[in-house]
């Protein structure tokens, strides 16, 4: 009899949701920017996303069967690494770049810290941050012509934009006329698959909002060169990776704040560190390393922004006089 | 304890006691040094050198040694035999010297040399001590030679042995990563988990065997 009676910790009532369902909705908010790069790079831009997709969950299952550890194939969540590396990618790149990338991710990033929920960072930009260090020339440089898809020479937007030059109109940022990385370009397609992940309720506004708002104030103080105050705030949250990184990249569960302050925190720390690294720093964008860097910095954060407890009192000092009193605060 | 064989004080540093993937000490000169085989080989060569010499030295005088200033006392007899294999590189192998420059000297306070001498120099007889630091340097160049050579193969595409290189030209696109300190702690890394798995599964094999 004693075991017909079972006894849980709460919670309780369970939600549907599974780790499959969620990594199901990001794959489908991923798909416009998808779509949106095979339309402006063509076969290329196809062959890249699939190259890094299949890769990521090839070495997933490889990697977990060399070990003999369940397969984990099945939720998805390779799918969504592969496709996410592969979006940051630039669209002709050699195909062993998304293939060696979304190995890196998976084996080194992702498995070796334990698989799925106790990897320490991102495991799609750590990928992109080992590619972009073994094949530097390729990933900032193997650009295409948006639409006629001939190879491009010279500088992307981003890079004229800073330097206080034009760099395209509005209506070409937006829908993704312009020279830059596969998931990137499109800011529509990428606010599209952002919309669909909140509506769901899979991401929390606060890192998206608080990272972009930050960076375009900066941009927006910064972003002349010799002038204060007289930035582009628009064009410097459309032009490079912020989009991408800030829907898609930071709103990671495994590598973000577990408390809503802390996720406006972090979102902030990577504005301030993509504007820092654009700005000042050696490279072109700075995106990537703000994410990676923000990820290592979520435990701190989880450390030090812990939620005042439910039925406890805002202010400090009245808390301090009701425990004195030893009094409970209502 | 029951002694072992001097052969077995030999292979013991191969495998069962390896510095860098068992111990994982003396890693500044691993990480540092071993953008190529050839620069791990002859790191390799010092350190064994010294090892042998400075085990020697320490086992000799064990007997006399204040227990107080052990360490001092090691310090010193380490730091001969690194100054005659600094003095020797210099004056042959100027180049080498040129690219492993301060680690060479650093040696003197490498953790491998300074442990060998403290665990088992100090409480074994001079044949025995010489044999340890044979195998434990013995396994220290091999593991700087195979981290060497992974790092030369994949950041430069090829591997140079000796005169020949191998294969003459890159089969693929070299990745420059790898030459970098952060590609050296990769390498570590992934050699140290695939060698210690592999040790692992060999052992369980011996052991269902011998049962």
């Amino acid at each position: 009899m004693a075991d017909k009676l079972l006894i849980t910790s709460s919670p309780h009532i369970r939600a549907a949701k599974t780790v499959r369902s969620i990594m199901l909705d990001v794959v489908i908010a991923l798909v416009p920017a998808s779509v949106a790069a095979v339309v402006f790079f063509g076969v290329k831009a196809f062959g890249v996303l699939a190259a890094s997709t299949i890769s990521a969950v090839l070495a997933e299952y490889l990697y977990e069967k060399a070990v003999k550890r369940p397969v984990t194939v099945g939720d998805l969540s390779a799918v969504v690494t592969g496709l996410l590396l592969g979006l940051t990618l630039p669209p002709a790149v050699p195909l062993y770049v998304p293939v060696v990338g979304s190995a890196f991710a998976i084996v080194v990033a992702k498995q070796v810290f334990g698989g799925l929920g106790t990897n320490f960072v991102n495991p799609a930009l750590a990928g992109r941050a080992f590619v972009l260090a073994a094949w530097p020339l390729h990933v900032t440089s193997a650009w295409l012509n948006p639409l006629t898809m001939d190879a491009a020479t010279g500088a992307t937007p981003l890079h004229a934009f800073k330097g206080g030059q034009a760099a395209g109109s509005l209506v070409d940022l937006l829908i993704g006329n312009r020279l830059g990385s596969l998931g990137e370009t499109s800011a529509i397609a990428i606010l599209l698959g952002g919309a669909y992940l909140l509506m769901r309720g899979v991401i929390d506004y606060r890192i998206p909002v608080a990272y972009l708002g930050t960076l375009g104030l900066g941009v927006f103080i910064f972003g002349k060169p010799g002038a204060l105050f007289q930035g582009d705030p628009l064009r410097g949250i459309l032009l490079g990776g912020a989009m991408l990184g800030a829907f898609f990249m930071a709103t990671d569960y495994v590598t973000s704040p577990v408390t809503p302050k802390g996720r406006t925190y972090m979102g902030i720390g990577a504005g301030l560190i993509t504007l820092l690294i654009r700005y000042w720093g050696d490279y072109p964008e700075g995106v990537t390393y703000a994410i990676l860097l923000m990820n290592l910095a979520t435990p701190l954060i989880d450390k030090f922004v812990v939620p005042r407890y439910y039925g406890y009192a805002h202010d400090v000092a009245a808390r301090r006089k009701a425990n004195r009193a030893g009094g409970e605060l209502s | 304890m029951n002694k072992r064989s001097l052969i077995g004080e030999f292979t013991k540093g191969l495998i069962e006691e390896n510095a860098t993937f068992k111990a994982a000490i003396g890693l500044c000169p691993t990480l540092a040094v071993t953008t190529s085989l050839v620069n791990g080989f002859w790191m390799g060569v010092a350190v064994v050198f010294v090892l042998t010499f400075s085990n020697v030295f320490v086992s000799i005088l064990r007997k006399v040694t204040p227990d107080q200033i052990r360490i001092p006392v090691f310090v010193i007899l380490i730091a001969t035999p690194v100054v005659i294999v600094e003095l020797v590189m210099r004056a042959y192998l100027p180049a080498m010297y040129q690219i492993l420059g301060i680690f060479v000297s650093l040696i003197v306070v490498n953790c491998i040399v300074i442990a060998r001498a403290e665990a088992f120099a100090y409480k074994n007889s001079p044949l025995r001590a010489a044999f340890d630091g044979l195998g434990v340097g013995a396994g220290f160049m091999i593991d700087l030679m195979l981290i060497g050579a992974v790092r030369e193969f994949l950041g430069t595409g090829t591997l140079t042995v000796g005169s020949m290189v191998l294969p003459s030209k890159p089969l693929f696109e070299p990745m420059s990563v790898m030459l970098t300190p952060p590609g050296g702690f990769i390498t570590l890394g992934v050699l140290m988990a695939v060698l210690n798995i592999a040790f692992q599964r060999a052992a369980a094999k011996r052991a269902k065997t011998v049962s």
